[in-house]
Formats: C-alpha cells, sequence, structure tokens
C-alpha cells in the first residue's frame, strides 16, 4: 500500500495547505517514508503493551475555579493583523 | 581580560564584590555583539534598550542595598521561540513576523525574578525543525569555529551566541537533541533537562511530550547556576514536575567514585568519525581515572526511537501549527477569495518548505484510519524504550556517547553520508522519546572543529549529570579552549 497524489490533496486539505504539482510529488515520496518508520515499528510486538503519551507518568493537576487575570487585550489586539476596536476583523464566513 | 570573556559566574563574583556594575557588564557584551554580529547572525533582536534598562534597575537594587542572586545582572540570550513579553517571538519564521508576545514564559519569569538580563532573542531554524539553523527564514548563524560551517540546530543561534562570547548564558530548546547538537558542535556545554523539569508555558510548542527548554554556557558550573534557576513547578503547565529542584551547586565536585557508567554498544559501530570515537575513548578514561566504573551495555532498541521520534514529532507538531492560520496573529495574505482561503494562503506563504513537509507527515499519521495503526503504535514503542532506559538505569547511573557523529559541516552541504545522519539522530532522539535528561560537554578536537561527550542520566538526575560533566571538565581543559573570534 503506497501513498499517491490523491492522499496527498487529501492531507493538504486537512492541513490548509497548497502546493504545486512538482511540490506534490516531492511529498508522495515523504508521505511514503512514513510508511517505512511504520514497518520499522511493526517489527516489535506491542500486543500487550499500553501507549505511553507523557515521557514521565504525571497526575492529573486540577486548580480552583477562580478567575485570575488574563492577557491585556491591547497587547493582544496589536497583534492582529486587521481590528476595530476590540474585535479582530476577518472576511465573511456565512453569506 | 575583557568582561564579555568571562564566565556567568565569574561576572556574578566581580558584581556581588561591586567591582563591577551591572550596566558596565550588559554595555560591554551589546558591544560585543555589535562587533561581531553580522558575521555570525546569532541574533534576531538585541534589545539593546530593554537590557540597559533592567541592567541599570539592578544596579539601583545593589546600590540600596537588597539582597541579590547568582543571576543579578547576569546577560542571557534567549532563543526566540520562548516568550518575552514586549518582544518579537518569530520562531525563525515570517508567519510571526511583526508578533509582540504579550507575556513572559514561566521561566523567563523566574529569570526577571532573579534580576537576570534578557540580552536578545536568538536565531533558530524555523520552529525549531532542523539541525543546521539553515531554516530559518531570516538569516543563517555561523559557527563561530569556521565561519563557512553551521551551528547546528535548531537552537543554533543561542549555541553561537555564547561560543562567540556574545552573552554568558543562553536558552534553546530541544525536541530531538536541538540544543545538545548545537552545543556540541559549537564547543559549549548544552543540558536537555528531564521532561517536565522546566515549565513549557510560554514556550512555543513543536512535540509537546518532548519540548524541552535548555541552559548552554562556556562551562558546567554556568550551565547548573541557570538550570537552577530556570527550573520548578508551574501551574500553568501540569507536565512539570512537583519534584524538588535540587541544589546543583553540590554536584560541581570532582569525586565520581563508585559511579556505574553504561557504554551502549550500538552507538561506536560504523559513521562515526574516527576522531570522535578517539575523544569519547579518552573521555571515558577520565573518567574511570576519577573513579568511576565503566562497562559496556546494549540500548537494542535505539534505531526504533528514531522511527517512533519521527511519528510522534511531526504528528504533534501538525496539531500544534494549526494555529498558525493568519487570523488572530502574524501573517495574514493579501489576496485571498473567502475565509478558508485565507487559511490556505496565510499559512501556504508563512510557512518554510520544510514546516510544511513535516506538517503533511504528522497530518498523515493523524488523519482517520491511519491515527491507531501509525501514531498509537509509535506511543507503545515509546512505553517500550522506556522501559529500556529504565532497565539501563537499574544497573547504572549514566550512559555515555559522542554527542554528534561528525563535527560541524559546511553550510549548504546536506550530511551526504545516510550512515552518519542516523547515528546523529540515534544519539540525541531516544533521550527525548524517554524524556530522560542528558548534557554535552565539550571533550575534543577534531581538524579544528569542537566535539562534545553526552553523558545521559536517569529521570530528575541532573545532580548526576553535572557531578560527571563536571568532574570531566576539571581534569581537562577543553573548556579553556574557545572560538578565535
Amino acid at each position: 500500500m503506497s501513498v499517491i497524489k490523491k492522499d496527498v490533496e487529501y492531507v493538504a486539505k486537512l492541513a490548509r495547505l497548497e502546493f504545486t504539482e512538482d511540490e506534490k510529488e516531492a511529498l508522495i515520496n515523504d508521505l511514503n517514508s512514513i510508511l517505512g518508520y511504520i514497518d520499522k515499528l511493526n517489527e516489535l510486538d506491542t500486543e500487550d503493551v499500553d501507549i505511553v503519551v507523557n515521557p514521565y507518568y504525571l497526575e492529573n493537576k486540577f486548580r480552583e475555579d477562580e478567575v485570575q487575570p488574563s492577557l491585556q487585550l491591547k497587547d493582544v489586539i496589536d497583534n492582529a493583523p486587521k481590528h476595530l476596536e476590540e474585535y479582530i476583523v476577518v472576511p465573511r464566513v456565512v453569506e | 581580560m575583557e568582561l564579555y570573556r568571562l564566565k556567568a559566574h565569574e561576572l556574578r563574583d566581580l558584581i556581588h564584590n561591586k567591582e563591577v556594575k551591572c550596566t558596565e557588564v550588559t554595555e560591554t557584551l551589546l558591544n560585543r555583539i555589535d562587533e561581531v554580529d553580522d558575521k555570525i547572525g546569532a541574533f534576531l533582536y538585541v534589545a539593546r534598550e530593554e537590557a540597559m534598562d533592567a541592567a541599570k534597575n539592578v544596579d539601583d537594587k545593589i546600590s540600596k542595598g537588597e539582597k541579590i542572586g547568582d543571576l543579578a545582572g547576569i546577560p542571557v540570550a534567549v532563543k526566540d521561540n520562548i516568550s518575552v513579553k514586549g518582544m518579537q517571538n518569530t520562531c525563525g519564521s515570517k508567519i510571526l513576523q511583526g508578533y509582540k508576545a504579550p507575556y513572559d514564559a514561566h521561566l523567563v519569569e523566574n529569570l526577571k525574578k532573579e534580576n537576570a538580563i534578557i540580552l536578545g532573542k536568538t536565531n533558530m531554524d524555523e520552529f525549531a525543525m532542523g539541525s543546521s539553523n539553515e531554516t530559518s527564514a531570516y538569516k543563517m548563524v555561523k559557527n563561530p569555529w569556521d565561519l563557512d560551517r553551521v551551528p547546528g540546530g535548531s537552537s543554533g543561534g543561542s549555541a553561537a551566541a555564547v561560543a562567540a562570547f556574545e552573552a554568558p548564558l543562553s536558552l534553546g530548546t530541544e525536541t530531538g537533541g536541538s540544543v545538545r547538537q548545537p552545543a556540541s558542535l559549537c564547543g559549549v556545554v548544552g543540558l536537555k533537562p528531564t521532561y517536565g523539569r522546566v515549565s513549557r508555558y510560554g514556550v512555543v510548542a513543536f512535540g509537546s511530550t518532548l519540548d524541552q527548554v535548555g541552559p548552554m554556557a562556556r562551562d558546567v558550573e554556568d550551565c547548573a547556576m541557570i538550570a537552577e534557576a530556570i527550573s520548578g513547578l508551574d501551574d500553568r503547565d501540569s507536565t512539570t514536575a512537583d519534584i524538588t529542584v535540587q541544589d546543583y551547586k553540590k554536584s560541581l565536585n570532582k569525586d565520581i567514585r563508585g559511579k556505574r557508567i553504561g557504554i551502549p554498544k550500538e552507538y561506536f559501530g560504523e559513521g562515526l568519525n574516527d576522531g570522535i570515537r578517539k575523544s569519547v575513548e579518552e573521555a571515558v578514561k577520565v573518567l574511570e581515572d576519577n573513579g568511576a566504573i565503566v562497562e559496556e551495555c546494549s540500548l537494542p532498541l535505539s534505531e526504533y526511537a528514531l522511527a517512533a521520534y519521527y511519528i510522534i514529532g511531526s504528528a504533534e507538531a501538525s496539531s500544534n501549527l494549526a494555529r498558525f492560520d493568519g487570523v488572530r496573529y502574524g501573517y495574514r495574505a493579501k489576496e485571498i477569495e473567502d475565509a478558508v482561503d485565507l487559511y490556505y494562503k496565510s499559512r501556504s506563504q508563512g510557512f518554510g518548505k520544510e514546516v510544511k513537509r513535516r506538517i503533511m507527515l504528522g497530518t498523515y499519521a493523524l488523519s482517520a484510519g491511519y491515527y491507531d495503526a501509525y501514531y498509537k503504535k509509535a506511543l507503545k514503542v515509546r512505553n517500550l524504550i522506556k522501559k529500556d532506559f529504565e532497565r539501563i538505569f537499574k544497573e547504572f547511573d549514566a550512559i555515555i556517547s559522542p554527542t554528534s557523529p561528525t563535527t560541524a559541516f559546511k553550510l549548504g552541504e546536506k550530511i551526504n553520508d545516510p550512515l552518519s545522519m542516523y547515528l546523529s539522530d540515534i544519539y540525541t532522539v531516544p533521550v527525548n522519546i524517554a524524556g530522560i535528561p542528558a548534557i554535552s560537554v565539550p571533550c575534543g578536537m577534531v581538524d579544528g572543529m569542537p566535539v562534545g561527550l553526552q553523558v545521559m542520566g536517569n529521570y530528575y538526575r541532573e545532580d548526576t549529570l553535572f557531578n560527571l560533566a563536571y568532574s570531566f571538565e576539571q581534569s581537562t581543559d577543553w573548556h579553556k579552549k574557545f572560538a578565535n573570534i
């Protein structure tokens, strides 16, 4: 089972990225390399192995539901590509 | 000797004894940056005003008799993916051009509490993806030992800044070796703390279960000094550990009698430069002379750690980089058709080639139908690798290897030898997969370029790493060799 151009186009859509036809060709090879890594990993028997997400086990941490100061609005708005007062302006989404 | 050539602990002594003012120290480093950074390219932003203001503040505190700590007045260069309020945080990318951090990272808050001086933001591979600093969207970084060669990466700017005397201390980040490898290539000390030792709050995420901030310095004592200051629990990063930060000063002695060191047989095969092999073997002899017991060991799962890393790293990166969409901050494309096109154009134009490649790899690995077979499989192998290290640390206190199988390569020369490329990841990546700490310390020179010795330790045993590294360093002269720049 090998990666084809349609797979690259599908993944690009998920990732919201655009590519030229040449770039897509290169990406077919790159995505195929993942299959190579998986073949490697499949050499190991992990039938009875649990997944480890965090490398060092830590307990879940909770905090009190108290309101704390957040970011300064001015600093946040200053970073926005386009703003109107305290709103960030974006293209229309809903018709 | 010019002030900028002094180590951080030497500057500390001068400042505490009131033999020099903090403003003098900061000014000498800012001048040094002006003098050499055109050649080196380590800094993306020099915080001249902020640093001088901060230094003046510390001088005022000292003259008022306020109690100060080790880092007071000491300038630190910070990698451009660690948030310093009011300063840029480009991550080496065009997609964050113009963005100013609206808050300080937790570790930066710690540094400011200790009255350290933030000198500026250092250059890096884009979004920390690279090992040569060549993927920075802004400019390249040159290795201070040879300006035709790379400094390593992704924390190339931070390593070069310290090696070129532009800062006595710097901070980088690692996901797969990005502090240790440039430290090794630039002949400085670099530490990757245990995962969870340093808060990642305010540090731009690449691989959230792999990332750690790591200090770099020109000797072990300096590295320990800043490591202690940035470590500790942070409520805002729930992966930080409620484990006491040791007093690393206590580890700074040469006594390593009885320490058991393992040399993994898988790490010394083909692809390792002979000069480096020799340097590491000589280093091991020094440790034995100092009382350590050295034996061969085996890490058979190392090659699997690599495969697991490529999957986990890119999967997490694809998720973490989804936030860069041109909406709330950073680069927004101009010619767009509609709201969704805003994402496509901003991301495709704002991100560099390597970043887009890794996002594609990660997205594929996580996509429906593949998530279980790819990502979860990698996480199971992660468990096996963890167990592999845990087994070793029952018998040994530390594991030693070269940090990199080659010295710094030339700019533009991709390493063509596949065995070398493979080894270069094998030495560093398993450490990030397992989450254990590791330090790189200069241990030799090959054809005029530095060689690094890597010491890996058990979870939260940075004290052992500092002890072994210090013992080695103080028994040799490698920490007295500097780039002629």
